[in-house]
């Protein structure tokens, strides 16, 4: 009961999320740009709900505009990266031989290193900006889709229903796509909702480095940094855009969690 | 054993063969000059050639690549381009700095991991589990670039309690290391609370209650010292989360190690420095991941890895 409430609360706060990226731009009080250097570092007032930043831009309207950057972010990695990872998975596990040989070492050598490090050497050698932080976790993001599909299309080989499929004439393509892929796609499912969090943490993490998003576009991490200069005078610049980030990876590990605990008990 | 760390270390030659290449690579694919950018736009043609020649960097890239990796057989990670000193110099005298802050860290999460995590399992589904659960669960949730700034405006600005930056003392070692450690403690409580609650089922167990002993030496000597099996191999494998993630609490802290030097080596576009902070962060990496690997056999001595 605990455990389906913190999933239905997990999925209520990545529906507002998502809500919030889409009507950004009806429900934000100002403009994310608009600048009034006679109104800078202000807290809170009924004209700027959550105060406004050094060059008086208003801090509420920056964080509902900066869920645009980490909803699109977080699901454009996770898409590209499950994409990649299926297909290099796949082929790996279905074929076996040198090539999954070739593919899994690729795997092994990306995966010794710390996922952010790597990240960082990515956004270093790319150069910073939107599209290149999407790239950088991309980039790193399959291997752990691919070592878990390669895995779950191993066991699945040696299945009665998939030698069947194959005796009828299928196709590998066929084969993976509509025997196996149904069967894959709760693991997934639940690697995708961390992913996805960890994709979100990653983008704040390269934007607080200045390695990410680039001014004057609103993003969470990159208002964290510029929060971080103000800590003294005006504490709320660092207080709300995290909690924007807490609360949304609070949201994608509790249906996470609840998915894991609701399949996994389906698949007992 | 001597077999197994044979076999063991020839799967990691590759690996970190591979490491390698791959941080060659990457900073050689750069977009830009790294010679335009050291001496200026504006800079001559023959200066330009002359600091290029002078840099190898009008070798083919091929060249370029055995001529460092037979510099790194000799410890040489090359010179930086503006600190006017070898980058072996500069990583190692920035590395105790983000030992001590790692290390201190992951001390930190087992101390904090390891009672909650034996409570939250013997008190399974009390209010104190709930609280341990709900203590990880929003410890994986808060990225370190947030807490690190709220731990500075709590116990640096409002109390007045530690400082904002710096090394040198304990006081400036707590808020680094509670930033970094966070999520570390959050895995392990986790970890900590299944393994035991898994190892609870089993037989020896049991036979452990039936012949007597008390709750508290089953729990101690046969629970607790059986799960710490699976908990080992986290603690080597968050060693390098701990890592990377000293890249944002350095920067945070403004703590002098190695994570700092390479946003600033980054930002400078200093790239024989960047090349040689990620090189020394990822073999470090590497090399926890085969000692966790082999203090894992040491421990369990069922685990054979085949013949």
């Amino acid at each position: 009961m605990a455990n389906r409430f913190a999933l239905f609360f997990g999925l209520a706060i990545l529906l507002l999320l998502v809500a919030t990226a889409l009507l950004a731009s009806t429900i934000a009080p100002h403009s994310p740009a608009e600048q009034n250097l006679e109104q800078d570092l202000l807290s809170t007032s009924k004209e700027h709900p959550l105060g406004t930043d050094k060059l008086g831009r208003d801090v509420l309207s920056r964080i509902l505009y900066g869920a645009r950057v980490s909803v699109l972010v977080g699901l454009s990695t996770v898409i590209i990266s499950l994409l990649l990872g299926f297909v290099i998975g796949s082929v790996s596990g279905y074929f076996g031989g040198f090539l999954d040989q070739l593919l899994m070492r690729l795997v092994d050598v990306l995966m010794a290193f710390p996922g952010m490090l790597l990240a960082i050497a990515f956004t270093a050698v790319l150069g910073p900006g939107l599209h290149h932080v999407i790239l950088a976790l991309c980039l790193i993001g399959w291997t752990g889709y691919a070592r878990l599909v390669r895995g779950e299309i191993l066991a699945l080989r040696e299945k009665e229903f998939v030698h069947a499929a194959q005796a009828l004439g299928g196709g590998p393509a066929r084969v993976i796509t509509l025997h196996m892929l149904p069967n894959l796609l709760p693991p997934l499912l639940i690697q995708s909702t961390f992913g996805m969090a960890g994709a979100i943490i990653a983008e704040g993490s390269l934007s607080f480095l200045g390695l990410g998003v680039q001014p004057p576009t609103p993003s969470w991490g990159s208002m964290l940094s510029e929060g971080r200069q103000f800590l003294l005078v005006a504490p709320h610049l660092t207080t709300y855009p995290g909690l924007a980030v807490m609360m949304t990876v609070l949201g994608l590990n509790l249906v996470g969690d609840g998915l894991r605990d609701l399949l996994e008990k389906k698949g007992k | 054993m001597n077999r197994y760390l044979a076999r063991r270390l020839l799967l990691f030659l590759p690996t970190l063969f591979g490491t390698l290449t791959l941080v060659f690579f990457l900073i050689h694919l750069v977009p830009g000059d790294p010679v335009e950018v050291m001496l200026g736009e504006t800079a001559s043609g023959t200066d330009k050639e002359t600091l290029r020649h002078e840099l190898g960097l009008d070798l083919p890239l091929w060249t370029q690549y055995t001529r460092f990796l037979s510099g790194l057989a000799l410890g040489d990670l090359g010179r930086s381009l503006y600190e006017q000193d070898s980058v072996s110099r500069l990583v190692r005298a920035r590395f105790p700095a983000t030992l001590e802050l790692t290390l201190t860290a992951m001390l930190l999460a087992l101390l904090i991991a390891f009672p909650l995590g034996i409570i939250a399992a013997l008190k399974r589904h009390s209010w104190t589990d709930r609280l341990s659960l709900l203590f990880s669960l929003l410890g994986l949730s808060m990225p370190n670039f947030w807490l690190g700034p709220l731990l500075i405006i709590v116990f640096s600005i409002e109390l007045g309690w530690l400082p904002v930056s710096g090394r040198g003392t304990l006081a400036h070692l707590i808020l680094p290391s509670a930033t970094l450690g966070m999520a570390m403690a959050a895995i392990l409580i986790r970890m900590i609370r299944s393994a035991l609650l898994d190892v609870l089922h089993e037989d020896y167990i049991q036979t452990a209650r039936a012949k007597g002993l008390s709750e508290q030496k089953v729990w101690l000597k046969h629970a607790l010292r059986n799960s710490l099996l699976s908990v080992v191999t986290i603690i080597g494998l968050q060693f390098g989360t701990l890592l990377a993630g000293s890249i944002i609490t350095e920067t945070i802290f403004t703590w002098p190690g190695l994570g700092r030097l390479t946003i600033q080596a980054i930002q400078t576009r200093d790239y024989p420095l960047v090349q040689g902070c990620i090189l020394v962060i990822a073999t470090s990496y590497l090399l926890v991941n085969l000692m966790t690997d082999i203090v894992y056999r040491l421990v369990d001595p069922r685990i054979t890895y085949g013949k």
